[in-house]
């Protein structure tokens, strides 16, 4: 087994040189990153919607890559629901969206302050 | 003649059963109770309640004067209705099985004190409430009903109380008198000081009933039985030890015992310390006042020393006591009724002083002159009440003696006027014509004949003087004299249209007040009939008791002949300043009531022109402060509201304090904190959806820092 993880460490089969797990990783926090910042920053519900969207996929990517560094199927498998799940959700998110357009004439998140504690 | 039947006494009575019938008068006072609730029901509007009442208790009275007139009073009978407590359990003392056994049956102990006592409370009971009928007629409806209903309640209780061949029993008609004493005080429960004259009947006489469960448990526990059978022949064995002087015999709970039930029997009979409930019992309607606070209930103190009267002899302690008590409550309260302007008022304290005389009657080892009084007192007190009653009814409670002169010269009064005369002649010891001279004298007689009794004997005389005299200033001023009144304020209740007289002058509802009415037929008749009877019992009674002798000789209230505190058997002869007591005594307290009724003729009546003022006016400035002291009661009721109720009071208000902050507060804090954490994190909530963004990933940066900084 052990043998089996070096191999593929190592490069079998043969993976882009120079790239390692760290790069992988490195990508999906800095997707991850900013999706944050565009979800903290921005107002437009549409645009949060799809910074929610980018931070999935970040988690996606680094599943994948864990994945891969394992030698198994898991990460991948994870990624297949996930990307269900994001696709209903999807549908869903928006659905919302239109709902409170419709209520408020804005897309504005702060038009909805009012829900508070 | 006395003091030779004191030594010989008399053999244990016989015991058999019979006399069911008296089982009727629970039954029949009960059908009552459940007759007046259905009324209620119904919302009958008319005297239907009274005359159901009348006829029922008037059964009641038949049935007991049959059982009287068939079984006689030789024997003891036992009527045993239904077993009503049955405990056996099994313990072991002393490494020895024992079995012990709870036993009260409803079952009835009929002896002559049990008949006579029986006799006057169904008697009067009918009586009263005939009366009764037309006294409550401003109240005729619900209020009606729940008259009869309690009245007829008492009468059960009662009989439960007398007739009791257990001391449980007894104790349930205690209470059960008690209960009804304090619905019938708080009738008019509208008025203040009606309610309040209630719960303080109801808790002064709490005290005194603790004292008597207190001495019937330990009855119970010496005894092992809470029948008077059982407990009576145990003190058998203690009174022949006795009467050979061996006091030593008798055990130290034995001798607690009539001292606890002593407790109990002031309590009920409103004696000295707890007599401060009768006085303001009278905010009650005058039909109770008569049955329940001068002629019945308040005799039960004296029937319970009666009934246990084997037990008060074995006490060194217990029967002075009695007698003592009994005499500074007949002085005591004499010297405050002699200052009451309120007529039911002096009236109320002259029962209290009269029953002190029966309670020094029974101490003074004269069982047979305590029941005797009683009997007598029954029969004159409820009449001064009835007539003090109709004065009330006809002058719209109008019952301040300054206010009402000359009612007797009034058109309607004759028959109110001669019941008071008979009523204050019989309470004022009129000599020879009234029963009430033949009993109070015969109290007399044995206080004086005892040499160990002699200044109770005196102190009574002295009571006696001041008896006649206000008892005499109430029929001057009220009675007799210039004809002048003044109406009371008493609108009779709310129900205007409901009021019942058909007298043809009183058209208005409110003009009825403005002029008195005289008594109508029921009143007159029941005066009649009470005025007639305290003569009529005369010849069964004089002469050291007559009839009433014959009733108690063979009951539980018989004198055996040793008593525990004239020791060892010993019963000297006292006189009266050198002469035969009861002799000299029969002079001396007539001449001594006459005194009495000729003081209060010369300051209340000769001479006088006007209601309010009278000669006495003048007399009593250069007595000092002593007559508004005795006006105010001797101030015994503040004295005890500074002593107990202050207290009491100032007590209940700290645990009131510590109850709604302390013990409320620990129980809401718990209520709170759920709030007042919500409370407090509420503001989290802002409604914006990026700072609830900003602190979830502020947290979770928060998180990976500390898990970075614990990883390495």
């Amino acid at each position: 087994m052990s043998d089996l993880l070096t191999l593929a460490q190592s490069g079998y089969p043969a993976p882009i040189a120079g790239v390692t797990l760290a790069h992988y990783l490195f990508v999906s926090a800095a997707m991850f990153v900013l999706g944050l910042i565009g979800f903290l920053t921005r107002r437009n519900l549409i645009i949060m919607f799809l910074c929610t969207e980018l931070m999935f996929q970040a988690a996606g990517i680094a599943l994948v890559a864990f994945g891969r560094y394992h030698l198994n199927f898991h990460g991948q498998t994870f990624v297949i629901f996930i990307l269900t799940v994001a696709a209903a959700e999807a549908a869903m998110a928006l659905a919302l969206v239109v709902l409170l357009f419709r209520r408020k004439e804005s897309l504005n998140a702060e038009a909805w302050q009012d829900l508070k504690g | 003649m006395l003091s030779q039947e004191h030594i010989t006494g008399h053999a244990a009575t016989a015991i058999d059963e019979g006399g069911m019938l008296t089982m009727l008068v629970p039954a029949l006072t009960i059908l009552a109770v459940v007759l007046c609730g259905l009324f209620a029901a119904m919302r009958v509007k008319n005297k239907a309640p009274a005359f159901v009442t009348v006829a029922l208790l008037a059964a009641s009275f038949v049935a007991v004067l049959m059982t009287y007139l068939n079984l006689g009073v030789e024997k003891t009978w036992i009527a045993h209705g239904f077993d009503w407590i049955n405990f056996s359990w099994s313990g072991s003392e002393n490494r020895k099985l024992t079995t012990h056994a709870l036993i009260a049956n409803f079952s009835f102990y009929l002896d002559g004190l049990t008949i006579l006592w029986m006799l006057f409370v169904t008697g009067l009971g009918t009586l009263i409430a005939l009366y009764a009928s037309e006294y409550m007629s401003h109240d005729v409806g619900a209020g009606y009903c729940r008259f009869f209903a309690a009245f007829s309640l008492f009468v059960f209780s009662m009989a439960c109380l007398v007739m009791a061949d257990n001391f449980l029993l007894l104790y349930l008609g205690w209470e059960g008198v008690g209960l009804c004493s304090y619905l019938l005080i708080g009738y008019f429960y509208k008025k203040p000081s009606a309610v309040a004259a209630a719960k303080k009947a109801f808790i002064v006489n709490r005290i005194g009933d603790l004292f008597l469960a207190l001495g019937i448990m330990l009855i119970y526990t010496h005894f092992g039985s809470l029948e008077y059978t059982t407990v009576f022949a145990q003190t058998e064995t203690y009174i022949e030890a006795l009467k050979e002087g061996n006091l030593e015999v008798i055990p130290a709970t034995v001798q607690l015992i009539p001292l606890l039930l002593m407790g109990g029997a002031f309590g009920k009979s409103a004696q000295l310390p707890l007599y401060v409930w009768l006085p303001d019992a009278m905010e009650g309607p005058t039909p109770v006042s008569a049955l329940i606070h001068a002629a019945t209930m308040v005799t039960a103190g004296v029937f319970l020393v009666a009934r246990t009267y084997p037990l008060f002899l074995l006490s060194e302690h217990a029967l002075p006591a009695v007698a003592w008590i009994g005499a500074l409550t007949a002085f005591f309260s004499a010297t405050i009724g002699m200052a009451q302007f309120d007529i039911k008022r002096i009236m109320a304290y002259s029962t209290v002083s009269q029953l002190g005389y029966m309670f020094c009657g029974l101490g003074v080892l004269t069982s047979v002159g305590g029941a005797f009084h009683v009997f007598t007192h029954a029969f004159f007190k409820a009449m001064l009440f009835l007539a003090c009653g109709a004065v009330m009814h006809g002058f719209a409670g109008q019952l301040d003696l300054r206010k009402l002169s000359g009612v007797g010269f009034m058109r309607g009064w004759k028959v109110t006027t001669v019941a008071m005369l008979v009523g204050c002649l019989n309470l004022a010891g009129f000599p020879i014509i009234t029963s009430g001279y033949w009993s109070k004298d015969m109290i007399l007689g044995e206080a004086f004949a005892n040499p160990h009794t002699q200044a109770i004997g005196w102190i009574l005389l002295l009571t006696a003087g001041l008896t006649a005299y206000y008892t005499f200033r109430v029929f001057f001023r009220v009675f007799v004299g210039p004809v002048q009144y003044e109406m009371g304020d008493e609108h009779h209740g709310a129900h205007e249209d409901a009021h019942g007289h058909g007298e043809a002058t009183h058209a208005p509802a409110h003009a009825t007040h403005a002029t008195p009415h005289a008594p109508g037929w029921a009143i007159n008749t029941v005066l009649a009939v009470l005025a007639i009877s305290a003569f009529a019992i005369i010849p069964f009674t004089y002469s050291h008791g007559g009839w009433v002798h014959t009733m108690i000789e063979g009951s539980t209230a018989r004198y055996e002949g040793a008593a525990a505190y004239l020791g060892h058997g010993e019963h000297a002869h006292g006189t009266f300043l050198g002469f035969e007591a009861h002799g000299a005594l029969m002079v001396v307290s007539g001449i001594v009531g006459a005194i009495g009724i000729v003081i209060a003729w010369w300051l209340h009546y000769a001479g006088r022109t006007t209601a309010a003022t009278s000669r006495a006016d003048a007399l009593l400035p250069k007595l000092g402060p002593i007559p508004r002291w005795a006006q105010h009661k001797w101030y015994v009721d503040e004295f005890y509201d500074f002593l107990i109720v202050r207290p009491l009071w100032v007590l209940s208000n700290i645990f009131h304090f510590i109850d709604q902050y302390i013990v409320d507060g620990i129980v809401d804090l718990f209520g709170a904190a759920p709030s007042l954490t919500g409370k407090a994190v509420r503001p989290s909530q802002s409604g914006e959806l990026h700072s609830y963004a900003a602190w979830m990933a502020g947290g979770m940066a928060v998180l990976i820092l500390i898990v970075i900084l614990v990883a390495t």
